[in-house]
């Protein structure tokens, strides 16, 4: 071998090792920033967590303030946004990849929901604002919050969706087809089982997104003191992250560490879901056998 | 067709269980409320200014143990914010770090939204610098204007003395959505909303509290309750209006000779809200405890007049409203 050959060889073997030097430092810095933020958190709210503090209503003094309310009005939105956004964001993901024909009309909306999905929270926020609150007269309550946060995440759970369907391979619909199923059939006996995994981790993602949305639910005027918890649709509501952000900005220290306490239920709350995302995707995908 | 089953049950199952959770706690404060009282529930609905939410919270608070029946729901949109919903009849009560404009009250009169105007507390904004700063002790409004007026050329301490440190001064103030901004600019520039833009503007006074903290030079403004907070590790400046250096605190404030950065803090109270009996009692409570809760929260009570004036406005409003229903 020539000289040449055996230098080059070992300046690729040296690059090859750098890139993945390189990746692993990537890695870690995230997981340095994650451990960092969790320590934070953890070590200035554990001791403000206890089971008072979720039962308890919301207070000026920093020991007796609870989360309660808090809590109730996200789950209160989460429920309600799953409810509305994901029957309408998997028929749109369906309509667009198994029946709408493949034009201009179809690349338009298809670049249209890309960009929504990528637009700022507040500013459907603002829309909500205008259209919920304003227009259809819902005023503050948690129907017009969760209609908002629907419309976040609305591109999201159809993006998602779409991504799940096109997974499928087309032969499993041509076999299905073959057989003499209608379209109906092949597509909700085959196409959507076999896709759920998929469109349920969309799904879970989009709902953590949703739980974590301040901004929007500020834009519309969810307010900063509710000690009820909602117990119906038009009810004012007030959610966990407005909730942090309350408490993180009061003047007294005791509060920013009754906000780390709360963001420590908020991340509980978000594992809790990724768990049920982990859980349906390991039940449906076991099923799965082509 | 048994997988897709099954996917449904989770689904709904989880769904399920979020929508007991909220219903399981739901059920909880209705049987608490219903144990308390047997009275009609009403809801008082509260927004606008968050230097006054701290008040109308502590007020809410308490009414719990008094009219556990009343619900009221307080935000924080801005005292602009909270007059916009309030001339649309959204809400019945607006709190308000500064008086009403004269735009804001002739929407009201449009929409027919009459209101009475009640002072329920004072607040004075400090000047801080930090602790290791042994070179100033008070400035006066002309320095505070020099220092803070559009396309300002104060850069440097020695700006403003010549006896100062030749370092530059890091300002921190509140952001343009603030009525405490509103407020500085007016008094200190002369006219509102006219500002320097190069300083580290912040909607979230701790983030100028941290600010002042770090750093030798700097210099920043906000709200009383924010300093009280922090005494150990802020210098509160005095102000000298002319008539001497004076430094703010419940004595000064209270007197108004804290010039000209002392401001009174209103609620308004639309009286075609006040026929309703829930808001007739909140704001009946919030005159009555107003003084020790303003104080407990950071601000200076009222003067025993201004205190006069809004109980007689409050019987005056709440009477007629009686009569004519």
């Amino acid at each position: 071998m020539s000289l040449h050959a055996t230098k080059h060889r070992r300046w690729s073997k040296f690059l090859s090792a750098a890139f993945a030097t390189v990746c692993l430092l990537a890695l870690l810095s995230c997981l340095a920033a994650l451990v960092l933020l969790l320590w934070q958190v953890l070590s200035h709210g554990i001791d403000w967590l206890s089971w008072d503090f979720i039962r308890d209503l919301p207070s000026r003094f920093p020991a007796k303030a609870g989360i309660r309310t808090a809590l109730a009005g996200s789950l209160w939105l989460m429920g309600l946004t799953t409810i509305i956004s994901v029957p309408i964001g998997m028929g749109a993901a369906i309509y667009l990849e198994e029946y709408a024909a493949n034009n201009r009309m179809r690349t338009i909306v298809q670049t249209n929901i890309a960009n929504l999905a990528g637009v700022p929270s507040i500013v459907y926020g603002i829309l909500g604002l205008g259209l919920f609150v304003r227009f259809m007269a819902l005023e503050r309550s948690i129907l017009a919050g969760a209609l908002t946060l629907s419309l976040v995440v609305l591109p999201i759970i159809i993006l998602a969706s779409q991504e799940a369907l096109r997974a499928v391979p087309p032969s499993i619909r041509h076999a299905s087809f073959a057989l003499g199923a209608t379209k109906w059939q092949t597509i909700w006996h085959q196409v959507l089982p076999a896709s759920l995994p998929g469109m349920m981790t969309g799904i879970i993602l989009a709902m953590s997104r949703a739980l974590g949305e301040a901004a929007p639910l500020l834009a519309i005027g969810a307010v900063a003191y509710v000690p009820f918890v909602p117990s119906s649709l038009s009810d004012e509501f007030t959610a966990l992250p407005i909730q942090i952000f309350n408490w993180s900005a009061r003047p007294q220290e005791d509060f920013h560490s009754v906000a780390a306490a709360g963001i420590i239920v908020l991340l509980l709350v978000l594992i809790c879901l990724n768990a049920v995302a982990v859980f349906v995707r390991y039940r449906t995908s076991k099923q799965i056998r082509w | 067709m048994r997988i897709k089953c099954e996917v449904l049950v989770v689904v709904s199952g989880a769904i399920m269980l979020l929508a007991t959770l909220a219903g399981c706690s739901s059920s909880h404060s209705a049987g608490g409320g219903a144990g308390t009282s047997t009275k009609a529930t009403g809801a008082v609905k509260v927004d606008g200014s968050s230097t006054v939410y701290p008040i109308t919270e502590a007020v809410a608070e308490e009414l719990r143990a008094v009219h556990p029946h009343i619900q009221v729901t307080v935000g924080i949109s801005g005292t602009g914010g909270g007059m916009k919903k309030f001339a649309a009849g959204e809400i019945d009560i607006c709190d308000a770090s500064r008086a009403i404009k004269q735009k804001e009250a002739d929407k009201c009169a449009a929409k027919g939204v009459e209101f009475i105007e009640l002072e329920v507390a004072y607040d004075g904004l400090a000047v801080v610098i930090n602790p290791q700063n042994d070179w100033c002790d008070c400035l006066t409004v002309e320095q505070l204007r020099e220092l803070w007026r559009p396309e300002s050329a104060v850069k440097k301490w020695s700006d403003l003395n010549p006896d100062w440190p030749q370092e530059e001064i890091r300002l921190y103030g509140p952001g343009t959505d603030s009525g405490t901004f509103d407020y500085f600019t007016k008094a200190v520039v002369g006219e509102e909303k006219a500002c320097r833009a190069d300083y580290t503007a912040s909607e979230d006074d701790n983030v100028l509290v941290t600010g002042v903290i770090n750093s030798r030079y700097a210099l920043g403004y906000f709200g009383y309750a924010y300093y009280s907070e922090n005494k150990g590790k802020l210098k509160l400046l005095g102000v000298d209006g002319g008539s001497g250096c004076v430094k703010p605190s419940v004595e000064t404030v209270r007197s108004l000779t804290y010039k000209p950065l002392s401001r009174p803090l209103f609620i308004y109270v639309s009286t075609e809200s006040l026929k309703q009996p829930a808001v007739r009692d909140f704001v009946k409570f919030y005159l009555e405890t107003t003084d020790q809760l303003s104080t407990e929260v950071g601000y200076v009570p009222v003067s025993d007049q201004a205190a006069e004036k809004n109980q007689q406005l409050f019987q005056k409003a709440a009477s007629t409203e009686k009569g004519a229903s």
